[in-house]
């Protein structure tokens, strides 16, 4: 259910296999992050996990996500190690009865794993590294669902 | 498929020794990201590091840093085990 890769991986597989043998789900919501160049400023992004933490973590949400949008399933992967730009860095997926609750659900993930997922993300480029935190921005995204 | 960042096989430590993991922008701080510091409480470590290196000690104190020992987040101060895992965590960001 929840994997850290630190290899690139196809985000089509990944959801052609989380759709396979399912006969009693009417939707399924995914969403793949993808690495970004910045117009150039970023060449690489160092993602790093907490081996065993993360994952705990992780499946700590998808299971709280499985409850309140009666999913039938969810899936995360997502990489650590070093991503160049235009290579996924997270695919989220999620089954249900009905599309809004599979829509939302990916919604909620991905909020969550933005602002309070244990990793640690560095930016590179001609310019220098740098840590990126948690923006404002992701921060309001989160508060949404404790509204 | 495994996982990328393996904390290996230590060695056995002494009894009052913690392992204390660094991660984001503390590791990069501090110049290491993993070592062994004798302490029986998360103050005691806290004290220790104050003494060692007064720059990650006020790293640490800021409140958008997390503690998790053995894998459980905490907010005080706690009791350490001999070899419990002390971990702490900046801002995190996935995605």
């Amino acid at each position: 259910m929840i994997r850290l890769v630190s290899a690139p991986f196809d985000p089509g597989e990944a959801l052609a296999e989380f759709c396979r043998g399912r006969r009693e789900t009417g939707a399924v919501a995914s969403f793949t992050g993808l690495a970004r160049a910045e117009a150039g400023r970023t060449t690489r992004l160092e993602l790093e996990a907490y081996p065993g933490f993360t994952e705990k973590e992780i499946a700590r949400h998808a299971s709280s996500a499985r409850d309140r949008f009666s999913l039938q399933d969810v899936r995360v992967i997502h990489r650590v190690g070093s991503i160049p730009p235009g290579e996924a860095i997270v695919f989220v997926a999620a089954a249900a009865a009905h599309r809004r609750s599979a829509f939302e659900a990916c919604d909620f993930l991905m909020d969550y794993l933005k602002s309070r997922a244990p990793f640690w993300k560095k930016e590179s480029g001609p310019d220098g590294a740098r840590w990126i935190e948690p923006t404002d921005r992701d921060r309001d995204d989160l508060a949404r669902w404790e509204r | 498929m495994p996982l990328p960042l393996s904390s290996g096989t230590c060695p056995r430590r002494g009894a009052d020794l913690a392992r204390v993991l660094l991660f984001g922008r503390l590791a990069d701080l501090a110049g290491w990201r993993e070592r062994e510091i004798p302490a029986a409480t998360l103050a005691e470590l806290r004290g220790w590091i104050a003494g060692e290196d007064p720059a990650l000690f006020e790293a640490l104190q800021a409140p958008a840093v997390r503690t998790a020992v053995d894998q459980e987040l905490v907010n005080l101060d706690v009791a350490l085990r001999p070899e419990s895992e002390v971990a702490f965590l900046p801002p995190m960001s996935g995605g």
